[in-house]
């Protein structure tokens, strides 16, 4: 097991995934211990899946894409307030840069409010550092549809396990470099590929490098170029439930991604504070104040909004449409399990 | 012979001839002639080039610049675009060509990027060989270039696989200075850290960059110490030179000075504490004359005795 962490946050209730599930039929307002008559109590429901969740603890699979040196590690310890990822910080004399890209999963168990969520970090190194990289895409979407082949697998088993170990990715941060100028062509194509069967949430990384004007500019240009070649990231378009989802959503697409962000583990004393940041011979960059960096944006939207809804879409989407397509190619039947019992991987 | 015991400062002894005021004369004549400098500007496109470069010289060498998207980038290949400017400053006339490469490094596949920049190296020596070994020499116009600066990602760890193969690929053929442009991404340890990283590469590639000269024994003792100061910097503390660019200014402490301005704080180019961009154009500034002669002594004749080997002459 990984580090453990016991926070007294007032945002504990947030991390709790909501429940999406609305009510048929207006529920008359009531108080709790009310027993008024036409009081049912289905509101509980609620607080019974609240209690549930606590009790088994969730899954979140998070895969970081880019080319070496974009912070990416830094910025995964940095949103999850822990060492889950082991820094690269420049590569040690026998540790080179790999050939080939490499897929590197390591699980940490985080424990928040009584709630325990077990994060496995998904590390692609070698992803655009080489001389040639045609098709440097190819084994990341190869690992991401071998664990929606796992799942399938254990989905179609006779004697299913109550819980099927979930090793699908649900999120996949892409880290663009803040050249300030436009995407590069290995970033248009990456997303390109991979946009039709992850969730991808572009970031531009190690913003402190652009000024305000500059990252204003820089996201334009980039939310225009991903538009121009139909490039659907995440929260897409199309499954947006409801004009509330419409609304809120639109505003994140138009406005605020690609998130500009600067990740640190470090702490410096600011104004009295104690506060995440870097520090230059010009000033102390504070990675949570949002006229600073937008990590405190996507540190929100990933966990505190949109992790459940992440996780959904991946099953409900991504995940069935793999199905699909397996369950055409094989003639509308399930693939053939000979095992009875799979030896799966311990997540822990 | 009047003329020179005219502008000698020593007496009229004995044995005194006057050639000692030849240096003068060189000196005089090249002020009226000019200078002429080539420098090629080689890095992945967002690195801050051309920033530095207009930075630099104190001009906007790129008035219309046209930046494409990605795309764009996916078909093209690597250009070569020179330009020219003529920079007066006290009465010597410089006249300065930036060599640029865009698309170097931009590819999903940069396997070749660097052919086109080899080949533009060679053409011109091959032009001045040409020029140098015709009838009329008096007006050879030397094109070759000079100086080469290379850009290094402040955003990696330390060099790439295209920087080594690019660098062991050239330092034959042109004085190569490895430059990280964009330094204020970087914490002042983590330059440290990526210079040792560099030059730890550089070294275990056997990759030859420019090395600064000693000074000679007669130079005044100001440009003895400029050379010094230049010399410790060329050890592990300054190069690659962690340079920033910028062309506007900002206002700090009553002073406008050229900087960027961020919600923590000033970046200022022209301060020491904050970038090597300072000793990078003293290094330039001071080394124009180093930097032909190398090309000149070592790159051409490197290239000219390859040559003339091959067409058996």
């Amino acid at each position: 097991a990984g580090p453990v962490e016991s926070k007294n946050e007032a945002a504990m209730s947030e991390l709790v995934p909501e429940s999406r599930q609305k009510p048929v039929v207006p529920m008359k307002p009531t108080g709790i211990n009310a027993n008024l008559l036409g009081y049912i109590g289905i509101d509980t429901i609620i607080e019974q899946m609240r209690k549930k969740t606590m009790k088994t603890g969730f899954d979140f699979n998070i895969m970081v894409v880019g080319q070496s040196g974009l912070g990416k590690s830094t910025l995964v310890n940095t949103l999850f307030k822990s060492q889950v990822s082991r820094k690269s910080s420049g590569w040690n004399r026998e540790e080179k840069i790999p050939k080939t890209v490499e897929i590197k999963a390591i699980g940490h168990v985080i424990e928040e409010g009584g709630v325990k969520m077990k994060l496995t970090v998904i590390d692609t190194p070698g992803f655009g550092d080489q001389i040639n990289n045609e098709n440097c895409w190819e084994p990341i979407e190869k690992y991401i549809n071998e664990q929606y082949e796992k799942f399938l697998k254990e989905e179609v088993n006779i004697a299913r396990k109550k819980r099927i170990p979930d090793t699908r990715v649900h999120c996949c941060l892409y880290f663009i470099s803040p050249t300030g100028h436009s995407l590069r062509p290995l970033d248009l194509e990456f997303m390109k590929h991979l946009s039709k069967v992850v969730n991808i949430i572009p970031v531009i990384a190690k913003a402190d490098t652009m000024t305000l004007e500059e990252k204003t500019e820089f996201k334009q240009r980039v939310r225009k170029e991903l538009e121009v070649n139909g490039i659907e990231f995440y929260p897409q378009k199309e499954f947006d439930e409801d004009l509330e989802d419409k609304t809120e959503n639109d505003k994140i697409r138009q406005e605020s991604m690609p998130f500009a962000v600067v990740g640190s583990d470090k702490e410096y004393q600011v104004n009295g504070k104690r506060v995440l940041g870097r520090k230059t011979p010009w000033g102390i960059i504070e990675v949570e104040n949002l006229t600073h960096c937008e990590f405190a944006l996507l540190r929100d939207f990933v966990i505190r909004t949109h992790l459940q809804d992440l996780k959904e879409v991946t099953h409900n989407i991504h995940y069935e449409t793999y199905r699909a397509k397996r369950l055409n190619d094989n003639g509308g039947l399930p693939p053939m399990t000979v095992e009875t019992e799979e030896n799966h991987e311990s997540n822990l | 012979y009047t003329q020179l015991l005219f502008s000698c400062q020593f007496s009229d002894s004995a044995g005194y001839v006057g050639f000692a005021n030849l240096p003068n004369q060189v000196h005089r004549k090249s002020v009226k002639k000019g200078f002429e400098f080539t420098l090629m500007v080689v890095g992945e496109s967002g690195l801050g080039k051309s920033t530095l470069i207009n930075s630099l010289f104190l001009t906007d060498l790129y008035p219309e610049r046209y930046i494409p998207g990605a795309a764009e980038k996916i078909e093209r290949t690597v250009q070569i675009e020179a330009s020219t400017v003529e920079i007066e400053e006290r009465g010597v006339k410089l006249r300065l060509t930036v060599v640029d490469t865009p698309g170097y490094g931009d590819a999903i596949n940069s396997q070749d990027c660097f052919k086109t920049i080899i080949q533009y190296i060679d053409n011109q020596f091959e032009r001045y060989l040409h020029d140098e070994s015709g009838l009329n020499r008096r007006h050879i116009i030397d094109n070759r270039v000079h100086c080469c600066f290379y850009f290094i990602s402040p955003f990696g760890h330390g060099l790439k696989p295209l920087d080594v193969e690019f660098m062991k690929a050239l330092h034959g053929k042109v004085n190569i200075v490895p430059v990280i442009a964009k330094a204020d991404t970087l914490t002042l340890k983590e330059r440290e850290r990526l210079k040792r990283r560099v030059l730890d590469e550089i070294s275990e590639h056997g990759i030859r960059i420019y090395q600064l000269p000693d000074a000679d024994s007669d130079e005044d003792e100001e440009f003895k110490e400029q050379t010094r100061v230049l010399k410790a910097s060329f050890t592990p503390n300054f190069i690659p030179f962690a340079v920033i660019g910028s062309n506007q200014l900002i206002e700090v402490k009553g002073k406008k000075i050229r900087g960027r301005l961020y919600p923590w704080g000033v970046v200022e180019v022209e301060n020491p504490e904050h970038n090597d961009f300072l000793k990078l154009r003293t290094m330039l500034v001071t080394h124009m004359q180093d930097l032909q002669e190398v090309t000149q002594d070592l790159h051409y004749e490197n290239f000219r005795s390859e040559r003339l080997k091959r067409t058996g002459k």
